[in-house]
């Protein structure tokens, strides 16, 4: 028996879920007194996820993977879950995650818990704590079945350093050419732009900036934190900003460490869609905004006013700290 | 084109979230149920393809006689058909099998879902039941367009956006995008008073073991009063997020 995480990597790069996924297993592998295992897909630098306590890295190149595919990632993931006798296997909440975990779970007869945010609380029975009810509630689940599969929450159980020395292999799984059922034509991705998926704060706009040609100091605030742009439902939909910047219920959830919200009343929607971040901002010129109750800080005021000053203010502290 | 819509019957975004029997199910008592929104934008996109491809639309759920009326609703917006599997959704799993039952009986070529239902936001049922078919799937998608037996479909990337050329027959996780806000149907009477007329077919539950158990649930922990920060003093605000949040 053990465990296996599969780290996810993008242009043979990790991204941070990868190293928080592979911490959260190293955690799960101790519970079970087992080893883990990470299976990687044409990454580069596989020695970095012996930081986070991989014990054996399984290395898998293959030309005909180099675009994100989830019947054929599925398709590897379980053949290397079988190869180490892996129990449990932790995927983490990325769209290509999300994607191809269901995929995995029936290829392995597996029970799927999805957005886990801690530790399991017990290994027999195996009961994971996941979010539900669009982040008002948890749900604690006991996933049944033999082999299990745990779909790991972003930014939810952090980075844990666990330096081990581990050993690398290569694997070579068998592709059958029904995974390659679909193709890829065109991929659409902003260059040089922190995504909100990656994005450790989010600086996000709403209805009370008015008009999009006041955008410009939203993105000074987020240049000046390194932070991606978001907006509430009502600005994409009026066309403001792109659907692809829209966070809340029907948008894309965040998870951030930090979340600013200008000018965003927070209606139900939006805030079920943004719960799970950390600390949460709040700026708004009414303080009866139901923001201001699910926020952590809050300002009162013309966001014309305190976002120019907050610029500055960001940007002498960041000199100071430089 | 044969369409299967599958529809979640869910709590109303704006409902209260309580639970009973020492917090190990979820209290219905006064919430207002209706079709999943993700469903809703999926369901939609199956009514244009009815309209400008003659496509035939039959919705289906997993629950009991409580869902009704979430397909009558879907019937009501234009679906030819509904049928209601006879069980409680116990674990998506569980769904998926009962769905996929339900599919091949069927035959049809186009699956319809949405990526997740906003109760317990599982994001399993379209993929597991694609895998189980061994249909195509594509998540998490924006835009979709099928030309015989083609399809091009546009998914959600971390960071933008991807085209797909894929072929029937296909499961559709979808979201926002696969139509508009602005294009969702509200059931006119015309359309409330057909829907009374068109046949909700139920059927019976394959034996299946649901392969997860929700034990018990719990709320957030009541977050502390907002710290308020004078417009004339944002230094502060700087101060409290490196040195009290250290979050920058």
């Amino acid at each position: 028996m053990s465990v296996l995480v599969y780290a996810e990597s993008s242009e043979g790069k990790f991204k941070k879920i990868a190293f928080e996924a592979v911490s959260y297993g190293k955690k799960v592998a101790e519970l079970l007194g087992t080893n883990l295992s990470v299976l990687t897909i044409n990454a580069e630098n596989t020695s970095t996820l012996s930081d986070y306590g991989a014990e054996k890295i399984i290395k898998v190149n293959n030309e005909k993977l180099s675009n994100f595919n989830a019947k054929a990632y599925a398709d590897v993931i379980k053949q290397g879950a079988e190869k180490e006798n892996a129990d449990i296997i932790i995927i983490d909440s990325s769209n290509d995650g999300i994607y191809l975990a269901p995929l995995l779970a029936v290829n392995l007869e597996a029970g799927y818990a999805s957005n886990v945010v801690e530790a399991p609380s017990s290994v027999s029975p195996f009961t994971v704590k996941r979010k539900a009810f669009s982040n008002k509630a948890f749900d604690n689940t006991e996933i049944k079945t033999a082999r299990k599969l745990i779909g790991l929450a972003k930014n939810s159980f952090g980075l844990v350093e666990n330096k081990t020395s581990a050993t690398e292999e290569d694997f070579t799984p068998a592709l059958a050419e029904g995974d390659f059922n679909i193709t890829s034509t065109s991929i659409d991705k902003a260059k040089g732009k922190v995504t909100i998926a990656d994005a450790d704060i989010v600086v996000s706009g709403g209805r009370g900036l008015k008009g999009p040609e006041n955008w410009g100091m939203i993105e000074e605030l987020a240049d000046v934190l390194g932070a991606a742009t978001a907006c509430s439902k009502p600005v994409s939909d009026l066309g403001w900003r792109p659907h692809s910047e829209h966070v809340g219920q029907t948008g894309k959830p965040v998870a951030a460490n930090l979340y600013i919200a200008i000018g965003i009343s927070g209606a139900i929607q939006h805030l079920a869609g943004i719960n799970s971040s950390k600390v949460k901002v709040v700026i708004n010129t009414d303080p009866e905004a139901p923001f201001f109750k699910a926020a952590d800080y809050g300002i009162v005021g013309d966001a014309f006013e305190v976002v120019p000053k907050l610029i500055e203010k960001l940007k002498e502290f960041k000199a100071q700290n430089a | 084109m044969k369409i299967l819509v599958c529809i979640s019957h869910v709590p109303d975004t704006t409902s209260k979230i309580n639970f009973t029997d020492g917090d190990s199910k979820f209290d219905s008592n006064g919430v207002q149920f209706v079709i999943n929104p993700y469903d809703e934008f999926v369901l939609t996109r199956a009514m244009w393809f009815k309209e400008k491809q003659g496509a035939s639309v039959t919705v289906v759920s997993v629950g009991t006689s409580s869902t009704e009326p979430t397909l009558r609703k879907a019937l009501a917006i234009g679906a030819d058909e509904a049928i209601r599997i006879n069980a409680e959704a116990t674990d998506g799993y569980f769904v998926a099998k009962q769905l996929a039952e339900v599919a091949k009986n069927g035959n049809y070529d186009l699956i319809l879902a949405g990526r997740e239902s906003i109760d317990y936001n599982g994001g399993m049922v379209p993929g597991m039941l694609a895998a189980i078919l061994d249909f195509n799937f594509v998540n998490a998608c924006i835009g979709l367009e099928v030309e015989g037996d083609n399809a091009t479909v546009i998914r959600e990337i971390d960071g933008g956006k991807e085209t797909l050329s894929t072929s029937l027959p296909l499961v559709i996780g979808g979201q926002k995008g696969v139509v508009e806000e602005k294009d969702l149907r509200i059931p006119n009477m015309r359309g409330i008073m057909m829907a009374r007329k068109k046949p909700l077919n139920i059927v019976e539950p394959i034996s299946f073991e649901a392969t997860t158990e929700s034990k018990s649930f719990e709320k957030p922990e009541a977050k502390g009063a907002v710290k308020l920060i004078d417009a004339d003093n944002v230094g502060e605000l700087v101060d409290l997020l490196h040195n009290e949040a250290k979050v920058i």
